[in-house]
This record gives structure tokens, C-alpha cells and sequence, in this order.
């Protein structure tokens, strides 16, 4: 009982210890985007600042295409991902299901596209994009995107796949559905908590993503968050009021596709299909 | 309500041969039991029934119909496998009406083979289950429940029992004996377990290494084991094998070895006279050793040493020495045998089983 407790207090200790990590440079950002603008460099430690207003927030809105660079960002990012997500659970199954030749020199060489640096891709990807006449443009940016997080992606969906265990997919097939109809009905329904971290690993990475945007984007009008607010970073000075208030702002739409996210991330949905 | 042919079906897994021309009929409303030691091939030839694996050469026959190249869902067969297979994300009800709305049934018809079926398996208070809030033995009848609702031309199990204790599959047992009743079906059902066998079948099917080695009633593989192999598999404790030759000595026959000599009477192997000495096989039960001192054949009767005794509750398992010749018989327990103490007995003649030495097949009818 007593060892129960002291673990308890231990774990609770370690969560609540991670989360003002996590928290702190947050609520700093956040007090900045708030302080009027004369005192934007200040280091006053109150949360809410003397004076505090939201004319940064305003600006921000009013005075640059905020809203059309968060506009820009969201399209991209949201086809990114359920592009991402499709081809990667298609052929992750594939990978998982079937024997055919160089799956495994395949699977390799997907792995090791992630273990080059980013920088060194944004040529070859700049040559094909330009090719391919797609500058500027939001299609541009979501091939781009949705094939760099594609190895990630099949590895994790293959990986998941292996544990689901084959007979699933035999009886749907013995009960009426054809390959497709049991990857469908029986495979995709189970793997939920997968399917929403490659999701979210997708999302995050094509939302976060700047030096890609940088070289393929070049009318402000295209721009997605990122470069926008780089943009704030004038010459001269920099307004950082506004640009804690726009790092405020782009948090918003990743936090509600967390949230809506974790009710799929429950794992353990096999447990109870075999065996006792 | 379907026959099921097998014609010289031969299944590889790359250079393996699993099956080596099997060849089977399974009769219109039959329950064929196929048995045999593990990795025989027993659930291969299921599979391949249902079109889950391809049939390296041979035809498989549904109704008269080849199906060799029709997917398992246009083959109206029902399955329940060994591990039961159900689906995760699906309750009870969802698991059972799967394959019923994916041949779009109506509503109320679906509704209504559900509720039969529940009824039969007694699982109407699990309706809403999901199958991770289940026991084993409700999943195993949950199993069986998605099959039943198909009302398909064949049902195949595979060793669908074998993941329950001793007391549940006596109950599913019987439950699946009153089902095949009900049901009115084809049935097609791999067990490793003698018993399910001898209980469920209409017909036995014994397999050992890819090949039938016997096929018949219960009792015809039982009484008339047609080799060594099938002897040896069926029955339990398992069958005594003596080698030895048959000796002639003034009109009468003995198998004889360097340890025991056993009488031979003319009914228990009347083509005696053609093996007359040649090498073979004897073959008798634990159960056909008579011990007990007024039913044994005194004129021949032989005598040996108890070496261990291994009580069940209502028998027990004496361990026999004569010479060299270890022999089990099976006596009434507490018989008063100790170990080391000397013990006579006889042999059933009746069910005395006599093989070819080198063929191992069966020599006497
Ligand atoms: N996919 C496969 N690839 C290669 N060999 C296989 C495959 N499936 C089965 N085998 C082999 O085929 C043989 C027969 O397997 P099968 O599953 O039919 O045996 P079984 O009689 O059902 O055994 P058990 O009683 O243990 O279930 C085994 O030797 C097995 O190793
Ligand atoms: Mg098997």
C-alpha cells in the first residue's frame, strides 16, 4: 500500500515536472504577445504584464495575411496528411501481407531516405518541383511534403499491421469480403491508434515545416505560417509582439487535432480477437 | 448440405510436400473428423477447402462444382478457426451479422438468424459484448455462432476446442454433437483429440505425413486399424506392439519372440497359415490384456513381472515385464498388484492385430 503511494508521488512528481518544461516557454511567448508594444523587451516575469492588451493579436490580423498564410498552411498540411496516410496504409499492408521480390531491399531503402538531412534534399526537390512547373503552388508543396513523411509512416503502419493477426483477415474473407474488403473493413477499423499517429506525425511535420516552404513559395500571398512570420523579422527591428502573437495563434489548430486525435490513440483494441 | 471431393490434391510450400495426393469424398450431410499428429497437414487441407491457400495440383470439388480458383467468400463455407478469429472491433451481434450484411440479407432476416443462432449457443445475454469482455468458452461459441448464422453448405473446424479446459470442451462437445444434429450440415472438423473423434465422427479420417493412412467409422479404425501407424495413433493408452515371428508347432500357430510365445487361435487370424514363419507385427490394447484370473485362457496364459503401476481413479496402468518384453495392460484399480510381483494374464484373441513386419500393413481380418 504504502510502496503503491510513494509511486504514485514519484510518477506524479515526474509528469508535473515535464509539463512545466513544456509549459514555461509557452506562457512566455504568450505574456510577450500580450505586453504593450513599447515594452515588448522587457524582463518583467508576471504572466500578464501590466497593461496588458491584445493589440499585437490585432495588428497581426489586421495589418499582414496572417489569416491567409494560417489559410495556406491548413490546406497544405491537412491534404498532406490524409494523402500521407493513405498511400502509407496501403502500402504498409502490402509490406506486411505479401511476399514479393525486394520487399526487403525496399523497406530498407525507405529507412535509410530518413537518415539523410533534410538540407541535402531541398536541391533535388527544388529541381523536380520547378520541372514539374509547380513553384508557388499549394500541389508543390503537398507532394513535397507527403513523400518525405511517407518511409516514417509505412514503417510504423507495418509494424502495426504484423501484430494484427492474419486469421483476422481470413475469416472476413471465409465471411464474404474479397483482399480489399477485409483491409477495409477489418484492418483499417483496428489500426485507429496507428493510422492517427502517422496522422499526427504528418501534420505536425508539413505544419512546422520551413525550409522547404522557403525555397518552393515566393509570393507572400502563398506563403504558409512559417515564412510569414519569419517575414515579421524586419530588416531592422523585428516585431516581436506580433510574432509571439502569431506563434500563439498557429499552436491552435495542432492542439485541436491532438485533441481529437487521442480518442483514437486507445491501443489494446486486439485484445480478445484470439485465443483466451 | 454439400459434398466436399478431395481428388489428388497435392499441396507444396515451396520445395516442402505438406499433402501428397490426398484424395477424399466427404458425403452430404457427413461429419468427417480428421486426426493426426501435429504438423501432419490436417489444417492445410481445411485451407485449402476454404481458398485460403492454393492447391499446388489436384481438384477440389464442391457439390460436384471445381472450386480450385473461387475466393474463399463464393464458396459458401463457414469457418471456425483455431484461434477463433473474432473481430476486435466488432460487438458480439456486429461478429455474428459480419457475413450476413455483407450479402446484404434484410434487416429483420439478419435480425431474426442472430437471435436463432444466440439462442442455440446461448449467447443472447453477450449480444452487446465485445469480444475482449468474453471468457474463452464464450468466445469459442461466438465462434461458432458466426458460422451457424451463414447456414453454409460446409462448416470446417479447426481443433476448435483445443484452447478450452477439460470440463468446457466435455460441454462444447456435446454441444457441437447436437448442433451437427440441428443443423443438418456438412462438417468437416480437425482435432488432435481422440476423443472429439471417436465421439463426433461419422467418419475418422487419419493423417500422418501428408497422406490418409485409414478413413472410416469410429469404430471400423478402432477394431481394424489398417497399419501400424493408425493403430498406434488411435486409442488411448496406446496400443502394445510385439515384433516377432508366427511359428508353427503341432497344427497349432504361436507369435513367438525370444520373450513371449502367444497362442494364436484360427478365428483371431485365419490367414495364419500364409505367414507361417515370417516376421510381423503384433498389435494388442492395454485394454485387451486379461488379468483377471477366471476369464484367462489358463492353457496359454503367460507370466511376467509388475514393474510399475500407475493408479487413474477407476484403473490403472500396469506396467508389464516378460523377458525383455515390456507390455501395458489396463486393470480394475486396486487390482493388489505391487511392483516386482509376479502377474499372469491372457490376450483378448478377438482383438488381437496382427501386421506385416517390413509393410506395416494390416495382415489379419
Ligand atoms: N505458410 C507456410 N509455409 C511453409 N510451411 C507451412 C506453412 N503452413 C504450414 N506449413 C507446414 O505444413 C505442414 C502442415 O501444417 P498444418 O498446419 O497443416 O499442420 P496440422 O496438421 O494442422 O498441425 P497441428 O496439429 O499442429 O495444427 C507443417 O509441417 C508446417 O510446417
Ligand atoms: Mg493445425
Amino acid at each position: 500500500m504504502k510502496r503503491e503511494t510513494a509511486k504514485q508521488i514519484l510518477i506524479h512528481l515526474a509528469l508535473i515536472s515535464a509539463a512545466i518544461i513544456c509549459v514555461y516557454p509557452l506562457s512566455r511567448i504568450f505574456t510577450v504577445s500580450i505586453r504593450p508594444g513599447d515594452r515588448v523587451i522587457s524582463t518583467d516575469l508576471a504572466l500578464i504584464p501590466d497593461g496588458a492588451t491584445f493589440l499585437s493579436y490585432m495588428k497581426l490580423l489586421k495589418e499582414t495575411y496572417f489569416l491567409r498564410w494560417l489559410f495556406n498552411s491548413l490546406v497544405i498540411t491537412v491534404t498532406t496528411s490524409m494523402i500521407g496516410v493513405s498511400l502509407a496504409s496501403t502500402a504498409a499492408y502490402a509490406f506486411s501481407r505479401f511476399n514479393f521480390f525486394g520487399k526487403k531491399s525496399a523497406m530498407i531503402m525507405l529507412l535509410s531516405t530518413q537518415m539523410i538531412p533534410a538540407g541535402m534534399l531541398i536541391l533535388p526537390l527544388f529541381l523536380m518541383i520547378m520541372k514539374m512547373n509547380l513553384m508557388n503552388t499549394y500541389l508543390g508543396m503537398i507532394i513535397a511534403y507527403s513523400v518525405s513523411s511517407l518511409p516514417f509512416s509505412i514503417w510504423i503502419l507495418k509494424g502495426y499491421y504484423d501484430t494484427i493477426p492474419k486469421s483476422l483477415e481470413e475469416a472476413a474473407m471465409v465471411d464474404g469480403t474479397g483482399y480489399v474488403g477485409a483491409f477495409w473493413r477489418v484492418i483499417l477499423p483496428l489500426s485507429a491508434p496507428a493510422l492517427s499517429i502517422a496522422f499526427l506525425f504528418n501534420f505536425t511535420s508539413a505544419w512546422n515545416e520551413y525550409l522547404v516552404a522557403r525555397v518552393v513559395l515566393f509570393s507572400s500571398k502563398q506563403y504558409t505560417w512559417t515564412l510569414g512570420l519569419f517575414e515579421l523579422q524586419g530588416q531592422f527591428i523585428t516585431q516581436w509582439g506580433m510574432f509571439a502573437a502569431g506563434s500563439m495563434l498557429v499552436t491552435i489548430p495542432v492542439l485541436l487535432v491532438f485533441l481529437y486525435s487521442s480518442k483514437w490513440l486507445v491501443s489494446g483494441l486486439t485484445l480478445g480477437s484470439v485465443k483466451g | 448440405m454439400a459434398s466436399v471431393t478431395f481428388k489428388k490434391i497435392v499441396k507444396k510450400y515451396n520445395d516442402n510436400l505438406i499433402l501428397d495426393g490426398v484424395d477424399l469424398e466427404i458425403r452430404d450431410h457427413e461429419f468427417v473428423v480428421i486426426v493426426g499428429p501435429s504438423g501432419c497437414g490436417k489444417t492445410t487441407m481445411l485451407r485449402l477447402l476454404a481458398g485460403l491457400e492454393e492447391i499446388t495440383s489436384g481438384d477440389i470439388e464442391i457439390d460436384g462444382l471445381k472450386v480450385n480458383d473461387l475466393p474463399p467468400a463464393k464458396r459458401e463455407i463457414a469457418m471456425v478457426f483455431q484461434d477463433y478469429a473474432l473481430y476486435p472491433h466488432m460487438t458480439v451481434k456486429e461478429n455474428m451479422s459480419f457475413a450476413l450484411k455483407l450479402r446484404h440479407f434484410p434487416k429483420d432476416e439478419i435480425e431474426k438468424r442472430v437471435k436463432e443462432s444466440a439462442s442455440i449457443l446461448q449467447l443472447e445475454k453477450l449480444l452487446n459484448r465485445m469480444p475482449k469482455q468474453l471468457s474463452g468458452g464464450q468466445r469459442q461459441r461466438v465462434a461458432i455462432g458466426r458460422a451457424i448464422v451463414r447456414k453454409p453448405k460446409v462448416f470446417l473446424f479447426d481443433e476448435p476446442l483445443s484452447n478450452l479446459d477439460a470440463k468446457l470442451r466435455e460441454e462444447m462437445r456435446v454441444e457441437i454433437a447436437r448442433l451437427y444434429q440441428k443443423l443438418n450440415s456438412t462438417i468437416v472438423y480437425v482435432t488432435h483429440d481422440q476423443v472429439e473423434a471417436m465421439t463426433l465422427a461419422g467418419r475418422v479420417v487419419v493423417m500422418n505425413k501428408g497422406h490418409i493412412q485409414q478413413s472410416g467409422t469410429p469404430l471400423d479404425v478402432y477394431r481394424k486399424p489398417q497399419n501400424v501407424f493408425v493403430a498406434g495413433f488411435i486409442g488411448s493408452p496406446t496400443m502394445n506392439f510385439l515384433r516377432g515371428k508366427i511359428e508353427k508347432q503341432e497344427d497349432f500357430f504361436y507369435f513367438s519372440n525370444q520373450s513371449v510365445k502367444i497362442f494364436l487361435p484360427l478365428f483371431s487370424f485365419p490367414e495364419v497359415e500364409k505367414y507361417s514363419g515370417k516376421d510381423v507385427i503384433l498389435g494388442i490394447r492395454p485394454d485387451d490384456i486379461i488379468l483377471d484370473d477366471k476369464k484367462i485362457d489358463h492353457a496359454h496364459k503367460i507370466s511376467g513381472n509388475v514393474e510399475v503401476i500407475e493408479l487413474l481413479g477407476h484403473r490403472e496402468n500396469i506396467y508389464i515385464k516378460v523377458g525383455d518384453q515390456k507390455i501395458l495392460a489396463v486393470g480394475e484399480a486396486f487390482s493388489n498388484f505391487s511392483p516386482g510381483s509376479l502377474v499372469e494374464f491372457s490376450f483378448n484373441y478377438k482383438n488381437i492385430h496382427i501386421f506385416d513386419a517390413t509393410t506395416e500393413k494390416r495382415i489379419n481380418s
